[in-house]
């Protein structure tokens, strides 16, 4: 029996494989927002000669929580997040030995809200008709209801007369975190509401910013899409009526079918996200295990094409591919960062 | 034979020609043919969806198999490439130079723009070729590379150029100097080659399935290393060996009901036992093959079980009649005359094991890479992890790609079925 010789062999083989071997591929998991441009350093990293790193996407919580698991080959070298790292993650971190962390913000990514090219109105919507039309619940006369809204011409009569539907990214992603923080509790503060309440007690207040204006509507209007971006510009085709949330890069790489709805009045564009003229920006990060460099084969080099002026400056290729740069200044400081391996102070919350 | 002329049919006791009878069979009639009209719908349904999906497949994966490259000369100064270090030499100068030399008299924002039309990889690949030549320092050196992706998709049409240029990704410059290029004939559409020999890459002209390919055979080779000899022993026991009892019966139970576990669960268990208790490398063909045979493992146990006792018992009596122990019954005949059976049940597994995603992505296997592994303990993808990666990528040149990647996985499946229908139909023995 030959074929059982082979399968012996191969046993043995895994057998002795060694457990928790010394690697030369640098790994990197996190956001799936991060992912294409870490996606494209990786790449360029590999072109000039380096192992090819590893890069995963696996959201920003859950890239938190592989990265903060501990020190050693088994673990991560760096994180990408599409937030800061919240408190209670770098809690974990130092609980798990991971003490010397390197937190870098690499640029700014902007939160487009999209409708197909079929539409002909040319959308324009304030942050507080945004929060209107997808809350779980707004103030109507001074009361807070459930969202009556049907169509865009019940929150305004000068909007469409067509009904509400928006795609958007499920509670996991770090987009959708962004968009609540972003979008809902700026559009929710502007309400008379809220206004009212902050006057005559804080304390009610933050609680209802925290609780009611966070909460996405479920009765149909706002429909969770999956992690899949593709899928919800795929729809918007399908359905004009229909606009779709998702990070800038999508609608840059759409924009033949795709156009943008203006907030404020403001068009989302690398020039407005970069100002923050356009109000639904935010910041993206790499965190970096500083106990892994000079241990991890090619990490600090790596680091250095992350942060060369190719790569994150003016023209480059992160540019190219959607990222909204840094300001020379902020440049110049991450990059100070990222090669001396500046250690990040504890987060506030 | 009874004649069916209706005027001699009453003579039986039985009134052929009645009202009530005739009803009674045209009713018959009817409900047969019902039966078939339904049959006949279900039947034309299923191909129906069969066919849309793989028309809707092959109507946006077919651009995938032809990629535009372009023809261009390079000129190897020997004052831009330095011999000494021809890998660290400053490439994108050199590439910038024979783009100028293309388009001349273009100042330098024009020229960037033009240079857009080449891969990001055209750079790569002509470092690569002098540095495997490095006699060609000072010659010109004519080489085929792909075109990037807007490009790709101008030639191929899914750009339409009737957008407004501010809407779309190439500007009415950039499409003038591409006609300018096919108009001398330098740009072509050959079979896209490198879909099936380079690794994964941000860049659609330049993404491949080799990765995937390497990723996939690694895990099969573990699944099947360990699966098989596992499953066909838990086989040859219960089936030869195993007293009828309470407790074989349980085994039994749990095997049949194993077999319908959804395949998430063994991901959480990989990541739970695999990851994090034995520490094994995140996303290896290694891991990934492990959790792979578990899953695989009651489809073999049965299609096994099932084969040996197809056996007859004769030929088993016969070899004890002579004399054989159990052991030497088992090996001698029994197991090469079940053979065929259970090579069919494990190809079967395998089809499987190489479809299953969702266990895969909890391991760690949706990693981008942009080398194929060089062992199994390494991190790589599979087909459909690489296939989930290229559907979540929002470049357009993916859309077509990701078409293609499944219309590859399931010409491999679909080989995989006919192998193991044909060492069915060769070796299989009636008795």
């Amino acid at each position: 029996m030959k074929s059982f010789q082979i399968t012996a062999s191969v046993l043995a083989l895994a057998a002795i494989a060694p457990m928790a071997e010394a690697r030369d591929q640098i790994r990197i998991v996190g956001s799936s927002t991060v992912f294409p441009y870490t996606q494209a350093v990786a790449e360029e990293f590999a072109n000039q000669g380096g192992a090819a790193p590893v890069v995963e996407s696996t959201g920003t919580g859950g890239g938190m929580q592989i990265f903060c698991a501990g020190v050693g080959a088994d673990h991560p070298d760096i994180t990408g997040a599409s937030r800061a790292m919240k408190k209670s993650e770098y809690e974990l971190c130092v609980q798990n030995g991971v003490t010397d962390i390197t937190e870098a913000m690499i640029g700014y990514d902007g939160l487009a809200i999209a409708i197909s090219r079929a539409n002909e109105t040319d959308w324009d919507l304030t942050l507080e008709q945004v929060y209107k039309a997808l809350a779980a619940k707004v103030p109507v006369d001074g009361q807070l209801v459930d969202n009556p809204y049907k169509k865009w011409s019940d929150i305004d009569a000068a909007l469409p007369d067509t009904p509400i539907l928006a795609y958007g990214p499920p509670p996991t992603s770090g987009t959708r975190d962004a968009f609540v923080e972003l979008a809902m509790h700026v559009g929710c503060a502007a309400t008379d509401y809220a206004k009212a309440l902050k006057e005559a007690n804080a304390d009610d207040y933050k609680k209802f910013v925290e609780e009611d204006c966070s909460r996405m509507r479920q009765d149909g209007p706002f429909v969770e899409a999956g992690e899949n971006d593709n899928l919800i510009v795929q729809r918007l085709e399908a359905d004009p009526n229909a606009v779709g949330i998702f990070g800038y890069s999508f609608l840059y790489e759409n924009l033949d079918k795709l156009k943008d709805v203006k907030i404020n009045g403001v068009e989302a564009n690398i020039d407005t996200i970069a100002s923050f003229e356009y109000p639904i920006s935010r910041p993206l990060f790499i965190y970096v295990k500083n106990a892994h460099r000079g241990v991890i084969p090619g990490l600090n080099e790596f680091l250095a094409t992350y942060a060369s002026e190719d790569a994150l400056g003016k023209g480059g290729y992160l540019e190219e591919r959607g990222l909204v740069v840094l300001s020379d200044e902020a440049l110049a400081a991450v990059q100070d960062a990222l090669t001396k391996g500046v250690n990040m102070a504890a987060p506030q919350k | 034979m009874t004649d069916t002329s209706p005027s001699s049919q009453t003579g039986a006791g039985f009134d052929w020609t009645s009202d009530a009878y005739r009803e009674r069979l045209r009713k018959r009639r009817r409900s047969e043919l019902l039966l078939r009209m339904a049959g006949l719908v279900s039947i034309s349904l299923a191909i129906g969806f069969l066919m849309l999906m793989l028309g809707s497949l092959a109507t946006t994966g077919y651009k995938a198999f032809t990629q535009t490259h372009v023809t261009i000369d390079v000129r190897l100064d020997p004052a831009l490439v330095d011999a000494e270090d021809v890998a660290g030499s400053n490439w994108r100068r050199v590439m910038q130079a024979a783009v100028a030399e293309m388009f001349p008299g273009l100042e330098d924002r024009a020229l960037r723009d033009v240079r857009a039309i080449l891969s990001d990889g055209a750079t790569f690949m002509v470092r690569d070729r002098v540095v495997a030549d490095p006699t060609l320092i000072g010659s010109v050196l004519t080489i085929r590379v792909p075109v990037s992706d807007p490009f790709d998709q101008l030639n191929k049409g899914t750009v339409d150029r009737n957008t407004p240029e501010a809407n779309r990704r190439v500007s009415d410059a950039q499409i003038a100097a591409f006609d300018q290029l096919v108009a001398a004939g330098r740009i072509s559409t050959p079979f896209n080659w490198a879909l099936f020999t380079s690794a994964d890459s941000r860049f659609p002209e330049l993404a491949g399935l080799k990765g995937a390919f390497v990723g996939t055979g690694y895990l099969l080779l573990v699944c099947f290393a360990i699966a098989l000899p596992v499953g066909i022993g838990a086989a040859i026991y219960l089936e030869e060996f195993a007293p009828k009892n309470r407790i074989s019966d349980l085994i039994e139970v749990n095997i049949n009901n194993l077999a319908a576990v959804p395949s998430v669960v063994f991901g959480l268990l990989a990541l739970a036992v695999f990851l994090n208790w034995f520490g094994l490398m995140r996303g290896s063909p290694l891991v990934g093959g492990l959790t792979l045979a578990l899953m695989s493992l009651p489809t073999i146990i049965i299609a096994t079980r099932a084969s040996l006792k197809a056996v007859p018992p004769s030929i088993r009596e016969a070899a004890l009649g002579i004399g054989a122990s159990r052991q030497q019954v088992v090996f001698h005949h029994v197991l090469p005359l079940a053979m065929p059976g259970i090579m069919t049940g494990t190809i079967i597994a395998m089809a499987q094991a190489i479809g299953e995603t969702a266990p895969l992505l909890l391991i760690g296997m949706n990693a981008f890479i942009t080398a194929a592994p060089s062992t199994p303990f390494e991190s790589a993808t599979t087909l459909p992890t690489q296939i989930f990666i290229w559907a979540d990528s929002p470049e357009r040149g993916f859309v077509s790609r990701t078409s293609a990647a499944i219309l590859v996985l399931l010409t491999i499946l679909v080989m995989m079925n006919a192998l193991a229908i044909w060492l069915r139909r060769r070796f299989e023995r009636r008795w």
